[in-house]
């Protein structure tokens, strides 16, 4: 379903990885292991196309992947409701039900956004990935400010995602509990060679 | 798209969304001009026309910073990059959205505003025309802007000094439009042209403002 060739990116003109091949298949998880700075985000910015890679190819099905940042991309004077239908309907429907479900946000549906914990509000940016019916998972250290038993409820939404023909790859320092392969970055780390082509805008 | 539309307008229009900040500060500084010239009817009905024009300019600048950095500070910026919606159409709902919450509150005020600054009666009709015609290119304009400055720290200063310029073409026209209004003359021309660059900004910078959005999300 996602598939990396030879892969190499970079961050600000500095090469982070080379050499990174792999082949996702359908009802895998594949987890992401590295140190901080090992590229890891750089990587999958890079398969989600927000960033071109420096050398090498993605071959993905178009409109396949979702991706899920650092933060959440939620609205606190929202609610927990219209956060999530907004989404929805910008990936073209409006059926939030299985997300707030798979999360465990029923509860909350009506609260501002405002007024949620950091666990809670990571949950509603993770019950984004649901809402988006895509097949293939990008989740950037999903499980940051989360307690175990959101942890569990996240492995097992996971699952669910697998079961239903999905494919996950996920960056992470924690075990999440199932079994899936492992692509370690720190062996593929570039060497901190010249700037290629800086052309990134100051910031 | 349209989801995105209605959640733009309702976070203007909720706490903090900023929705009003622009038409008081229109307000504002329209009613300090009569104080700061001095009371006579004669003279401010003379600058009337480019004095509203000036402040309705400041207004739109005001709230530029927010059509972007609020989406780029809390990561939804990036999640929309990777949604099905284009960036171009992005950016031109964006304006669409600041247009209506900034833009149109002005254009209505502005003929009450007219009366505070002695406008002659004849002046009202074009005015009004001209703003409305004119408006959408100072939201449109300024969510370019607003998509270059976009990640930098404190750019709404830089915002400001980039897009200023740019709203010259339609502050020249927009204010001949008025003037030639107040003074019984034909509007033809400028009226034209000051819908030429509208258009012209409608048509060319969702393209130019979504280029420099990608770059700027790398």
């Amino acid at each position: 379903m996602l598939e990396a060739r030879d892969l190499s990116v970079s961050r600000g003109g500095v090469p982070v990885l080379t050499g990174v091949s792999f082949k996702l298949t359908t009802q895998t998880a594949m987890i992401l292991r590295g140190p901080n700075g090992s590229g890891k985000t750089t990587l999958l910015r890079t398969l989600a196309g927000l960033q071109p890679a420096s050398s090498g190819d993605v071959i993905v099905e178009p409109d396949t992947l979702a991706y899920a940042a650092h933060s959440d991309g939620i609205k606190a004077t929202l609610t927990v409701t219209e956060n999530l239908t907004f989404w929805a309907q910008t990936f073209g429907h409006d059926d939030i039900g299985a997300a707030l479900t798979a999360f465990d946000l029923l509860a909350l549906r009506d609260r501002a956004a405002s007024a949620l914990s950091a666990g809670q509000k990571r949950r509603l940016g993770l019950a984004r990935m649901v809402v988006t019916r895509r097949p293939v998972w990008l989740l950037d250290e999903p499980t940051v400010s989360l307690d175990t038993r959101a942890v569990a409820t996240f492995a097992h939404a996971v699952r669910a995602h697998l079961a239903r023909g999905g494919a996950v790859l996920i960056a992470t320092h924690i075990d999440l509990g199932f079994e899936g392969e492992t692509l370690d970055l720190a062996p593929l780390k570039a060497r901190p060679g010249e700037l290629l082509g800086f052309d990134e805008a100051f910031s | 798209m349209r989801a995105l539309f209605w959640r733009d307008i309702m976070l203007a229009l909720r706490a903090g969304g900023g929705f009003g900040l622009g038409l008081a500060f229109f307000l504002i500084v329209v009613t300090l001009v009569p104080l700061a010239l001095g009371p006579n009817p004669e003279l401010l009905s003379r600058v009337a026309a480019g004095i509203l024009w000036l402040g309705a300019l400041l207004a739109c600048l005001l709230s530029l910073d927010r059509i972007f950095a609020l989406d780029w500070e809390d990561g939804t910026l990036e999640l929309l990059a990777t949604s099905p919606v284009p960036l171009e159409g992005l950016v031109g709902i964006k304006a669409l959205a600041h247009w209506i919450t900034t833009g149109v509150p002005l254009v209505c005020v502005a003929p009450v505003l007219g009366g505070l600054l002695n406008l002659p009666a004849s002046g009202y009709l074009w005015l009004v025309a001209g703003l409305f015609v004119g408006t959408p290119a100072l939201s449109m304009i300024g969510a370019f802007g607003a998509a270059l400055t976009v990640g930098l720290k404190r750019g709404s200063l830089l915002l400001s000094l980039l897009v200023l310029p740019l709203y010259v073409p339609t502050l020249i026209f927009g204010a001949e439009v008025a003037r030639r209004g107040a003074a019984g003359l034909d509007v033809q021309t400028p009226l034209l042209l000051l819908t030429g660059i509208t258009l012209g900004t409608l048509a060319c910078l969702p393209f130019a403002a979504a280029a420099v959005l990608r770059v700027n999300l790398r």
